[in-house]
């Protein structure tokens, strides 16, 4: 994973040749608090951009979570149904998502960087 | 045996611990599960020893006990009262909580639910010996149509969210009678979360429609998403901000416009009944919580009762059974007749006979201008906690509200104290907590909805605590917070491990072991 990219809806999508690996960003984990729970696509389903992928829920409230490009659901984070707590601890690590085949790697680089991605949040606050 | 079930057992400051584990705090006593108390025999009634005869029952003869804990009379009385009294009710006091409006329950109704003419019906009695019942059912129909404005109502519902299911089913009935196959459900992003739930339930995909920096719906936003697919919008109104949605009759001719059908979410009826109809707002279905409205009690208190007032389009396809007049007197409808197209049953029966009463009696007391006024001083009592409030905390919008008052947690910024945070602390004040954390697209929200039942006195008192509260939070008093609350029964929760690991069901010690 070379190059992290980030939607508007606090997604994170790393790319690893064809494969992607997505997850939430540190600001979604504090802003959810402890997450208790989390929903996540089987492998084989089609998402595309914007569209529900997966759901996560703290003990403030649950939340969606979209996909942040087109492409095919490879394989979903086994270890969040037992620990949904790496969400909190290692959310850009460990706490990671679903993993799906990108259709058109156009669309990562058309979102944002870390750099931007750092710029857009500071400007929520 | 672990006594604590997964809860805290922490006692606070002055309570005594007794050698199980259990704290008491003056006379509130600690209570454990009837299950914890068993001693095997022990029984309130000494009953015959059982006959022993022979049976048909072949191989199905139970081979092991059935589990019921032996307990004597004042154990079970005792145990009851002592549960009734940690329960926290709007008989104890202000129950700000928003959007439930948790409203004084008139003990007129009660009175009157207990005649023993309602109280002790059957449903499968004979029509002949319950015309008596069917005319207030009647009656209450009648008063739901005209303060509404609308043709028809099915009472059966049992509840706010079995409302909307009923009128969803209704819209879906009426799109097939169509021939039209509609997907798509808008619903704005500061719903109940029962709208969208409703809408999945019922087949349907849901869509959320943004609001506008004046907490209402995004009208251009909603027409570009309208179209040949949409088959219905569900809006509240007042919505879940506490604000008029005062474009509500562009946003019915825009959805009418677009073929879909307009279901309006009534648990905030309370704030215009007597005043708009929504019929004028051009609704095809809306449910009535009668628990809100209309003051029957909810909350652990009763059961809901969630009455659906149905558009001329929709009418067709009510569900039954529904009350007739004919020759013979009232009688009830139990199978589709004529030219209705009804989608069929909701409920076993009739719906909550008890809260029909309780409604008529609190719409008959109170006449057209008492629910007037009690609209009037609802949404009074919320501008007047806006208004003190206003400065010491942060109100989510501009402007006066309807029947709810909405803060956010600016108020709260970098004192370490979060709305959970501040809710606990109310608590040690005296206070139940408002609802908090919704409507979602407020941060952090704390919504207050006081209803007409409370008085200037307890506004104030309530208002100095909530201003004592936000100048202790502004202080740096973060421990106090993070600590409370420190006066009730049991401390703060750990929410997030009764989440993750939620114990959900009493099991006997061997179970629990087997089970593990």
């Amino acid at each position: 994973m070379s190059d992290i990219r980030f939607t508007e809806d606090h997604e994170w999508i790393g790319m690893d040749g064809d494969i992607a690996t997505v997850g939430i960003t540190d600001y979604a984990q504090q802003q959810l608090g402890d997450v208790v729970y989390v929903e996540l696509p089987e492998a084989g389903r089609k998402v595309t951009k914007g569209g529900d992928a997966a759901i996560v829920e703290s003990v403030k409230a649950a939340s969606e979570v979209y996909a942040p490009v087109d492409g095919e659901v490879t394989e979903a984070n086994a270890a969040l149904s037992g620990n949904p707590a790496l969400v909190n601890s290692a959310p850009m690590g460990e706490g990671w998502f679903f993993k799906i085949r990108v259709s058109d790697k156009k669309q990562v680089a058309a979102l944002m960087t870390e750099a931007a991605y750092k710029t857009f949040i500071a400007g929520l606050k | 045996m672990d006594r604590s079930q997964g809860r805290a057992a922490r006692p606070g400051a002055g309570a005594t611990t007794e050698p199980g584990g259990a704290s008491h705090r003056g006379l509130q006593l600690e209570e454990p599960l009837l299950f914890e108390q068993d001693s095997p025999g022990r029984s309130g009634v000494d009953f015959p020893a059982a006959p022993t005869a022979a049976d048909r029952l072949g191989g199905l003869r139970r081979k092991s006990g059935v589990g019921l804990p032996g307990l004597s009379e004042p154990q079970v009385i005792r145990h009851f009262t002592r549960l009734s009294q940690k329960n926290y009710a709007i008989d104890a006091g202000l129950y700000p909580l928003g959007s439930c409006t948790m409203k004084h329950n008139p003990r007129l109704n009660e009175k009157l639910a207990r005649l023993p003419g309602f109280a002790e019906l059957h449903p499968l009695q004979p029509m002949s010996t319950v015309q008596g019942a069917l005319a207030l059912m009647d009656e209450l129909a009648r008063w739901l149509k005209t303060l509404t404005g609308m043709p028809a109502v099915a009472l059966s519902p049992a509840a706010g969210a079995h409302g909307e299911l009923c009128g969803l089913v209704a819209i879906r009935a009426a799109l097939e009678d169509r021939g039209e196959s509609r997907k798509r459900v808008l619903v704005p992003e500061s719903a109940h979360g029962t709208n969208p739930a409703t809408a999945a339930a019922c087949g349907f995909s849901v869509e959320s429609i943004p609001a506008d920096a004046r907490g209402r719906v995004d009208l251009g936003a909603l027409r570009a998403m309208l179209g040949p697919d949409v088959a219905a919008l569900m809006l509240t109104n007042p919505n879940t901000c506490g604000l008029f949605e005062n474009e509500v009759v562009e946003i019915a001719k825009a959805v009418h416009d677009a073929g879909a059908f307009f279901y309006c979410d009534g648990a905030n009826f309370n704030a215009i009944v007597g005043r708009v109809r929504p019929a004028d707002f051009g609704i095809d279905a809306m449910h009535i919580n009668l628990h809100k409205t209309f003051s029957t009690p909810h909350g652990g208190g009763g059961p809901g009762s969630g009455p659906v007032v149905l558009s001329a389009a929709l009418a067709a396809f009510a569900p039954l059974p529904y009350v007739v007049h004919g020759p013979d007197g009232f009688r009830l409808v139990e199978m589709a007749e004529g030219t209705a197209k009804s989608f069929g049953r909701l409920k076993g029966f009739h719906g909550q006979m008890g809260m029909f009463v309780r409604a008529l009696a609190y719409m008959m007391s109170h006449g057209r201008d008492g629910l007037h006024q009690a609209a009037g001083d609802a949404v009074l009592n919320a501008n007047y906690l806006l208004a003190r409030l206003k400065g010491h905390l942060t109100p989510a919008f501009e402007g006066p509200c309807m029947h709810e008052a909405l803060f956010d947690d600016r108020f709260l910024k970098d004192t370490g104290v979060s709305t959970l945070d501040f809710a606990k602390a109310m608590i040690d004040y005296g206070y139940h907590p408002m609802t908090m954390y919704f409507p979602l697209v407020v941060h952090g929200a704390l919504l207050m909805e006081p209803t007409e039942s409370e008085n200037r006195d307890s506004l104030d008192r309530f208002i100095a605590a909530m201003r004592e509260l936000a100048a202790r939070a502004r202080a740096g008093d973060a421990a106090f917070f993070h600590e409370a609350p420190a006066l009730a029964p049991r401390r703060r929760l750990d929410e997030t491990r009764a989440a993750r690991q939620p114990v959900l069901r009493w099991r006997p010690p061997t179970a629990r072991r087997v089970a593990e």
